[in-house]
Protein backbone atom coordinates (compact mmCIF):
# COMPACT_ATOMS: atom_id res chain seq x y z
CA UNK A 1 0.00 0.00 0.00
CA UNK A 2 1.32 3.44 -0.95
CA UNK A 3 0.09 6.67 0.55
CA UNK A 4 1.21 10.28 0.65
CA UNK A 5 1.61 11.93 4.06
CA UNK A 6 2.00 15.71 4.18
CA UNK A 7 3.28 17.43 7.28
CA UNK A 8 -0.25 18.49 8.19
CA UNK A 9 -1.34 14.82 7.95
CA UNK A 10 1.32 13.89 10.50
CA UNK A 11 0.18 16.77 12.69
CA UNK A 12 -3.43 15.59 12.45
CA UNK A 13 -2.34 12.04 13.34
CA UNK A 14 -0.44 13.37 16.34
CA UNK A 15 -3.43 15.44 17.47
CA UNK A 16 -5.78 12.50 17.09
CA UNK A 17 -3.59 10.31 19.31
CA UNK A 18 -3.25 13.07 21.91
CA UNK A 19 -7.04 13.18 22.02
CA UNK A 20 -7.37 9.40 22.30
CA UNK A 21 -4.80 9.45 25.08
CA UNK A 22 -7.14 11.48 27.27
CA UNK A 23 -10.04 9.15 26.45
CA UNK A 24 -8.18 5.92 27.13
CA UNK A 25 -9.56 5.28 30.58
CA UNK A 26 -8.36 1.84 31.69
CA UNK A 27 -5.97 1.37 28.83
CA UNK A 28 -5.32 2.17 25.19
CA UNK A 29 -7.04 -1.03 24.09
CA UNK A 30 -10.43 0.58 24.72
CA UNK A 31 -9.75 3.14 21.98
CA UNK A 32 -9.00 0.55 19.29
CA UNK A 33 -12.41 0.92 17.60
CA UNK A 34 -11.89 4.65 17.23
CA UNK A 35 -8.34 4.18 15.89
CA UNK A 36 -9.76 1.84 13.27
CA UNK A 37 -12.35 4.41 12.27
CA UNK A 38 -9.68 7.11 11.92
CA UNK A 39 -6.76 5.25 10.30
CA UNK A 40 -8.55 2.71 8.08
CA UNK A 41 -12.05 3.96 7.33
CA UNK A 42 -11.64 7.74 7.28
CA UNK A 43 -8.09 8.30 5.95
CA UNK A 44 -7.09 4.98 4.39
CA UNK A 45 -3.58 5.23 5.88
CA UNK A 46 -3.59 1.55 6.91
CA UNK A 47 -5.17 -1.57 5.43
CA UNK A 48 -7.48 -3.66 7.57
CA UNK A 49 -4.87 -6.44 7.69
CA UNK A 50 -2.14 -4.04 8.82
CA UNK A 51 -4.41 -2.72 11.52
CA UNK A 52 -5.43 -6.07 13.01
CA UNK A 53 -1.94 -7.56 12.78
CA UNK A 54 -0.57 -4.55 14.67
CA UNK A 55 -2.86 -5.37 17.58
CA UNK A 56 -2.25 -9.13 17.39
CA UNK A 57 1.54 -8.87 17.32
CA UNK A 58 1.57 -6.54 20.32
CA UNK A 59 -0.64 -8.97 22.25
CA UNK A 60 1.76 -11.82 21.57
CA UNK A 61 4.98 -9.84 22.06
CA UNK A 62 6.60 -9.05 25.40
CA UNK A 63 5.93 -5.62 26.82
CA UNK A 64 2.94 -3.42 27.54
CA UNK A 65 0.00 -3.84 25.15
CA UNK A 66 0.10 -0.13 24.31
CA UNK A 67 2.99 -0.86 21.94
CA UNK A 68 0.40 -1.78 19.30
CA UNK A 69 -0.02 1.97 18.90
CA UNK A 70 3.63 2.27 17.89
CA UNK A 71 3.23 -0.50 15.34
CA UNK A 72 0.35 1.38 13.72
CA UNK A 73 2.53 4.49 13.38
CA UNK A 74 5.35 2.33 12.02
CA UNK A 75 3.03 0.91 9.36
CA UNK A 76 1.69 4.35 8.40
CA UNK A 77 5.29 5.52 7.95
CA UNK A 78 6.19 2.45 5.88
CA UNK A 79 3.17 3.01 3.66
CA UNK A 80 4.18 6.65 3.19
CA UNK A 81 7.72 5.58 2.31
CA UNK A 82 6.69 2.99 -0.29
CA UNK A 83 6.67 -0.18 1.87
CA UNK A 84 9.27 -2.10 3.85
CA UNK A 85 11.05 -3.15 0.66
CA UNK A 86 11.76 0.46 -0.30
CA UNK A 87 14.84 0.62 1.91
CA UNK A 88 16.20 2.85 4.68
CA UNK A 89 14.16 5.94 3.78
CA UNK A 90 10.94 3.97 4.34
CA UNK A 91 12.32 2.54 7.60
CA UNK A 92 13.16 6.04 8.82
CA UNK A 93 9.65 7.20 8.01
CA UNK A 94 8.35 4.14 9.85
CA UNK A 95 10.37 5.09 12.94
CA UNK A 96 9.09 8.64 12.64
CA UNK A 97 5.50 7.36 12.48
CA UNK A 98 6.16 5.19 15.51
CA UNK A 99 7.43 8.20 17.45
CA UNK A 100 4.42 10.33 16.42
CA UNK A 101 1.82 7.82 17.60
CA UNK A 102 3.65 6.69 20.74
CA UNK A 103 4.40 10.22 21.99
CA UNK A 104 0.84 11.23 21.09
CA UNK A 105 -0.76 8.41 23.05
CA UNK A 106 1.60 8.68 26.04
CA UNK A 107 2.21 12.38 26.68
CA UNK A 108 -1.22 13.70 27.78
CA UNK A 109 -2.22 10.71 29.91
CA UNK A 110 1.10 10.32 31.71
CA UNK A 111 1.29 14.05 32.43
CA UNK A 112 -2.18 14.00 33.91
CA UNK A 113 -1.49 10.83 35.91
CA UNK A 114 1.76 12.30 37.23
CA UNK A 115 0.14 15.40 38.67
CA UNK A 116 -3.08 13.72 39.78
CA UNK A 117 -1.31 10.96 41.73
CA UNK A 118 0.95 13.52 43.39
CA UNK A 119 -2.10 15.47 44.46
CA UNK A 120 -3.71 12.25 45.70
CA UNK A 121 -0.59 11.32 47.64
CA UNK A 122 -0.33 14.72 49.36
CA UNK A 123 -3.98 14.44 50.32
CA UNK A 124 -3.90 10.74 51.15
CA UNK A 125 -5.25 11.22 54.67
CA UNK A 126 -8.40 12.93 53.37
CA UNK A 127 -11.50 10.84 53.82
CA UNK A 128 -12.47 11.20 50.16
CA UNK A 129 -9.10 10.00 48.88
CA UNK A 130 -9.06 7.04 51.28
CA UNK A 131 -12.64 6.12 50.39
CA UNK A 132 -11.75 6.20 46.70
CA UNK A 133 -8.67 4.02 47.04
CA UNK A 134 -10.23 1.49 49.37
CA UNK A 135 -13.61 1.51 47.68
CA UNK A 136 -12.06 0.68 44.31
CA UNK A 137 -10.21 -2.36 45.67
CA UNK A 138 -12.98 -4.97 45.21
CA UNK A 139 -13.84 -3.44 41.82
CA UNK A 140 -10.23 -3.83 40.71
CA UNK A 141 -10.10 -7.46 41.81
CA UNK A 142 -13.26 -8.17 39.81
CA UNK A 143 -11.80 -6.36 36.80
CA UNK A 144 -8.61 -8.40 36.86
CA UNK A 145 -10.45 -11.70 36.90
CA UNK A 146 -12.77 -10.48 34.14
CA UNK A 147 -9.82 -9.32 32.01
CA UNK A 148 -8.27 -12.78 32.26
CA UNK A 149 -11.60 -14.30 31.24
CA UNK A 150 -12.07 -11.98 28.25
CA UNK A 151 -8.50 -12.56 27.05
CA UNK A 152 -8.92 -16.32 27.25
CA UNK A 153 -12.31 -16.26 25.54
CA UNK A 154 -11.08 -14.04 22.71
CA UNK A 155 -8.52 -16.67 21.80
CA UNK A 156 -10.79 -19.40 20.59
CA UNK A 157 -10.40 -19.43 16.81
CA UNK A 158 -8.56 -22.73 16.26
CA UNK A 159 -9.85 -26.18 15.42
CA UNK A 160 -9.33 -27.70 18.88
CA UNK A 161 -12.38 -27.88 21.19
CA UNK A 162 -13.00 -24.80 23.31
CA UNK A 163 -12.68 -26.70 26.61
CA UNK A 164 -8.99 -27.35 25.86
CA UNK A 165 -8.43 -23.62 25.89
CA UNK A 166 -10.38 -23.10 29.11
CA UNK A 167 -8.53 -25.99 30.72
CA UNK A 168 -5.21 -24.42 29.79
CA UNK A 169 -6.30 -21.02 31.11
CA UNK A 170 -7.65 -22.55 34.31
CA UNK A 171 -4.58 -24.66 34.98
CA UNK A 172 -2.33 -21.66 34.31
CA UNK A 173 -4.36 -19.57 36.78
CA UNK A 174 -4.20 -22.34 39.39
CA UNK A 175 -0.43 -22.75 39.03
CA UNK A 176 0.23 -19.02 39.32
CA UNK A 177 -2.07 -18.78 42.31
CA UNK A 178 -0.59 -21.70 44.26
CA UNK A 179 3.09 -21.75 43.21
CA UNK A 180 5.95 -19.38 42.51
CA UNK A 181 7.06 -20.98 39.25
CA UNK A 182 8.54 -18.52 36.74
CA UNK A 183 5.82 -17.24 34.42
CA UNK A 184 7.94 -17.74 31.30
CA UNK A 185 7.78 -21.54 31.83
CA UNK A 186 4.00 -21.35 31.73
CA UNK A 187 3.99 -19.22 28.59
CA UNK A 188 6.46 -21.60 26.97
CA UNK A 189 4.24 -24.55 27.84
CA UNK A 190 1.25 -22.70 26.37
CA UNK A 191 3.19 -22.00 23.17
CA UNK A 192 4.23 -25.67 22.89
CA UNK A 193 0.66 -26.92 23.46
CA UNK A 194 -0.57 -24.47 20.84
CA UNK A 195 2.10 -25.47 18.32
CA UNK A 196 1.17 -29.18 18.55
CA UNK A 197 -2.50 -28.29 18.07
CA UNK A 198 -3.89 -28.90 21.59
CA UNK A 199 -5.55 -25.48 21.69
CA UNK B 1 5.42 20.88 42.94
CA UNK B 2 9.23 20.53 42.92
CA UNK B 3 10.05 16.89 43.77
CA UNK B 4 12.74 16.41 46.37
CA UNK B 5 14.34 12.98 46.03
CA UNK B 6 12.53 10.82 48.59
CA UNK B 7 9.73 12.48 46.65
CA UNK B 8 6.24 11.86 47.85
CA UNK B 9 7.94 9.41 50.22
CA UNK B 10 5.83 8.22 53.16
CA UNK B 11 4.78 5.04 51.39
CA UNK B 12 8.40 3.98 51.05
CA UNK B 13 9.28 3.12 54.67
CA UNK B 14 6.40 0.63 54.99
CA UNK B 15 7.87 -1.62 52.30
CA UNK B 16 10.82 -3.80 53.25
CA UNK B 17 12.95 -2.83 50.23
CA UNK B 18 13.17 -0.18 47.54
CA UNK B 19 14.92 0.60 44.24
CA UNK B 20 18.52 1.80 44.51
CA UNK B 21 18.50 4.44 41.75
CA UNK B 22 16.63 5.57 38.63
CA UNK B 23 18.97 3.27 36.72
CA UNK B 24 17.79 0.37 38.89
CA UNK B 25 14.20 1.36 38.04
CA UNK B 26 14.98 1.46 34.32
CA UNK B 27 16.68 -1.93 34.30
CA UNK B 28 14.08 -3.56 36.55
CA UNK B 29 11.17 -2.33 34.45
CA UNK B 30 12.94 -3.33 31.23
CA UNK B 31 13.32 -6.91 32.46
CA UNK B 32 9.82 -6.87 33.82
CA UNK B 33 8.36 -5.70 30.49
CA UNK B 34 10.34 -8.28 28.52
CA UNK B 35 8.78 -11.09 30.56
CA UNK B 36 5.26 -9.84 29.94
CA UNK B 37 3.83 -11.70 26.99
CA UNK B 38 0.29 -10.58 26.29
CA UNK B 39 0.39 -7.90 28.97
CA UNK B 40 2.65 -7.00 31.85
CA UNK B 41 0.27 -6.81 34.79
CA UNK B 42 0.78 -10.37 36.06
CA UNK B 43 4.53 -9.81 35.97
CA UNK B 44 4.27 -6.49 37.79
CA UNK B 45 2.52 -8.20 40.69
CA UNK B 46 5.02 -11.09 40.75
CA UNK B 47 8.13 -8.89 40.50
CA UNK B 48 7.18 -5.75 42.43
CA UNK B 49 5.18 -7.35 45.25
CA UNK B 50 6.45 -10.90 45.64
CA UNK B 51 10.10 -10.73 44.56
CA UNK B 52 11.46 -7.22 44.95
CA UNK B 53 8.90 -6.18 47.58
CA UNK B 54 8.88 -2.56 46.41
CA UNK B 55 5.13 -2.59 47.04
CA UNK B 56 3.04 -4.31 49.68
CA UNK B 57 -0.06 -6.13 48.39
CA UNK B 58 -2.22 -3.33 49.84
CA UNK B 59 -0.21 -0.66 48.04
CA UNK B 60 -0.38 -2.66 44.83
CA UNK B 61 -4.14 -2.83 45.05
CA UNK B 62 -4.53 0.88 45.81
CA UNK B 63 -2.02 2.00 43.17
CA UNK B 64 -3.57 -0.30 40.62
CA UNK B 65 -6.99 1.20 41.28
CA UNK B 66 -5.62 4.67 40.64
CA UNK B 67 -3.65 3.55 37.56
CA UNK B 68 -6.84 1.98 36.27
CA UNK B 69 -9.10 5.01 36.48
CA UNK B 70 -6.56 7.48 35.09
CA UNK B 71 -6.41 7.72 31.29
CA UNK B 72 -3.52 5.94 29.62
CA UNK B 73 -2.08 2.44 29.71
CA UNK B 74 -2.50 1.00 33.22
CA UNK B 75 0.89 -0.62 33.61
CA UNK B 76 2.60 2.54 32.35
CA UNK B 77 0.67 4.60 34.90
CA UNK B 78 1.66 2.11 37.60
CA UNK B 79 5.35 2.26 36.60
CA UNK B 80 5.14 6.06 36.62
CA UNK B 81 3.67 6.06 40.14
CA UNK B 82 6.26 3.64 41.52
CA UNK B 83 9.12 5.58 39.92
CA UNK B 84 7.77 8.90 41.17
CA UNK B 85 7.34 7.57 44.72
CA UNK B 86 11.05 6.79 45.08
CA UNK B 87 12.89 9.27 42.84
CA UNK B 88 10.41 11.95 41.78
CA UNK B 89 10.21 12.95 38.15
CA UNK B 90 13.53 11.28 37.29
CA UNK B 91 12.27 8.02 38.71
CA UNK B 92 8.97 8.30 36.87
CA UNK B 93 10.73 8.90 33.55
CA UNK B 94 13.21 6.09 34.16
CA UNK B 95 10.47 3.60 34.97
CA UNK B 96 8.33 4.51 31.95
CA UNK B 97 11.34 4.55 29.62
CA UNK B 98 12.36 1.12 30.93
CA UNK B 99 8.89 -0.19 30.26
CA UNK B 100 8.85 1.04 26.64
CA UNK B 101 12.30 1.38 25.06
CA UNK B 102 13.63 -2.15 24.65
CA UNK B 103 10.18 -3.74 24.13
CA UNK B 104 9.60 -1.30 21.25
CA UNK B 105 12.64 -2.63 19.41
CA UNK B 106 11.61 -6.21 20.14
CA UNK B 107 8.15 -5.61 18.76
CA UNK B 108 9.53 -3.99 15.60
CA UNK B 109 11.70 -7.05 15.01
CA UNK B 110 8.67 -9.27 15.55
CA UNK B 111 6.58 -7.22 13.14
CA UNK B 112 9.21 -7.69 10.44
CA UNK B 113 9.46 -11.45 11.18
CA UNK B 114 5.69 -11.82 11.29
CA UNK B 115 5.42 -10.85 7.63
CA UNK B 116 7.31 -14.08 6.79
CA UNK B 117 5.68 -16.60 9.16
CA UNK B 118 2.09 -15.38 9.50
CA UNK B 119 0.69 -18.29 7.47
CA UNK B 120 2.38 -21.03 9.51
CA UNK B 121 -0.24 -22.94 11.59
CA UNK B 122 2.29 -23.86 14.31
CA UNK B 123 3.13 -20.20 14.82
CA UNK B 124 -0.55 -19.27 14.99
CA UNK B 125 -1.18 -22.15 17.44
CA UNK B 126 1.72 -21.11 19.66
CA UNK B 127 0.38 -17.55 19.82
CA UNK B 128 -3.03 -18.92 20.75
CA UNK B 129 -1.61 -21.11 23.52
CA UNK B 130 0.34 -18.19 24.94
CA UNK B 131 -2.80 -16.07 24.83
CA UNK B 132 -4.75 -18.66 26.84
CA UNK B 133 -1.98 -18.84 29.44
CA UNK B 134 -1.72 -15.05 29.72
CA UNK B 135 -5.46 -14.91 30.44
CA UNK B 136 -4.89 -17.35 33.30
CA UNK B 137 -1.99 -15.28 34.61
CA UNK B 138 -4.07 -12.12 34.85
CA UNK B 139 -7.02 -13.90 36.46
CA UNK B 140 -4.67 -15.40 39.06
CA UNK B 141 -3.32 -11.92 39.83
CA UNK B 142 -6.84 -10.93 40.82
CA UNK B 143 -7.50 -14.13 42.79
CA UNK B 144 -4.32 -13.63 44.81
CA UNK B 145 -5.52 -10.20 45.93
CA UNK B 146 -8.81 -11.53 47.35
CA UNK B 147 -7.36 -12.19 50.86
CA UNK B 148 -6.48 -8.47 51.07
CA UNK B 149 -10.20 -7.70 51.04
CA UNK B 150 -10.66 -9.34 54.47
CA UNK B 151 -9.47 -6.10 56.14
CA UNK B 152 -11.76 -3.95 54.00
CA UNK B 153 -14.13 -1.48 55.74
CA UNK B 154 -17.08 -2.88 53.78
CA UNK B 155 -16.54 -6.39 55.11
CA UNK B 156 -15.37 -9.44 53.24
CA UNK B 157 -18.78 -10.66 52.03
CA UNK B 158 -19.77 -7.30 50.54
CA UNK B 159 -16.41 -7.07 48.81
CA UNK B 160 -16.88 -10.52 47.25
CA UNK B 161 -20.29 -9.42 46.01
CA UNK B 162 -18.67 -6.42 44.30
CA UNK B 163 -16.02 -8.67 42.77
CA UNK B 164 -18.76 -10.93 41.37
CA UNK B 165 -20.82 -7.99 40.08
CA UNK B 166 -17.87 -6.42 38.29
CA UNK B 167 -16.86 -9.77 36.82
CA UNK B 168 -20.40 -10.40 35.56
CA UNK B 169 -20.77 -6.90 34.12
CA UNK B 170 -17.48 -7.03 32.21
CA UNK B 171 -17.02 -10.69 31.27
CA UNK B 172 -20.62 -11.73 30.61
CA UNK B 173 -22.75 -8.63 30.03
CA UNK B 174 -19.86 -6.86 28.22
CA UNK B 175 -20.91 -3.51 29.62
CA UNK B 176 -18.47 -0.72 28.65
CA UNK B 177 -15.84 -0.31 31.32
CA UNK B 178 -16.52 3.39 31.81
CA UNK B 179 -20.04 2.63 33.01
CA UNK B 180 -18.92 -0.19 35.26
CA UNK B 181 -16.32 2.03 36.91
CA UNK B 182 -18.75 4.91 37.24
CA UNK B 183 -21.67 2.93 38.68
CA UNK B 184 -20.16 0.01 40.64
CA UNK B 185 -16.98 1.93 41.48
CA UNK B 186 -19.08 4.93 42.51
CA UNK B 187 -21.31 2.86 44.80
CA UNK B 188 -18.31 1.06 46.32
CA UNK B 189 -16.45 4.31 47.00
CA UNK B 190 -19.52 6.08 48.35
CA UNK B 191 -20.34 3.20 50.67
CA UNK B 192 -16.73 3.04 51.87
CA UNK B 193 -16.81 6.79 52.46
CA UNK B 194 -19.75 6.33 54.82
CA UNK B 195 -18.12 3.40 56.62
CA UNK B 196 -14.81 5.13 57.35
CA UNK B 197 -16.54 8.09 58.99
CA UNK B 198 -14.35 9.35 61.82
Amino acid sequence: MNIVMHWHDWLALFGQYMLLSMLSISGAITTVPDMHRYLVAQHGWLTDAQFTSSVAIAQAAPGPNVLFVGLMGWNVGLNAGGGIGAGPSAWLLGLFGLAVTMVGIMLPSTTLTYFATRWGHRNRTRRGVRAFKQGMAPVVVGLLIATGWVLAAGNHVGNAPAWHLWLLTGVAALIVWRTRIHLLWLLGAGAALGAIGFV
Amino acid sequence: MQPSPPASGAAAPSTPSHPQSPRDLFVSFTFLALQGFGGVLAIVQREMVEKKKWLTPEQFLEDWAVAQVMPGPNVINLALMIGDRYFGLRGALAAVAGMLTVPLFVILALAVLYAHYAGNPQVAGALRGMGAVSGGLIAATGIKLIPQLRKHPLGFATCLAFVALVFGAIAWARIPLGWVLLVLGGVACGWTWKRIAP
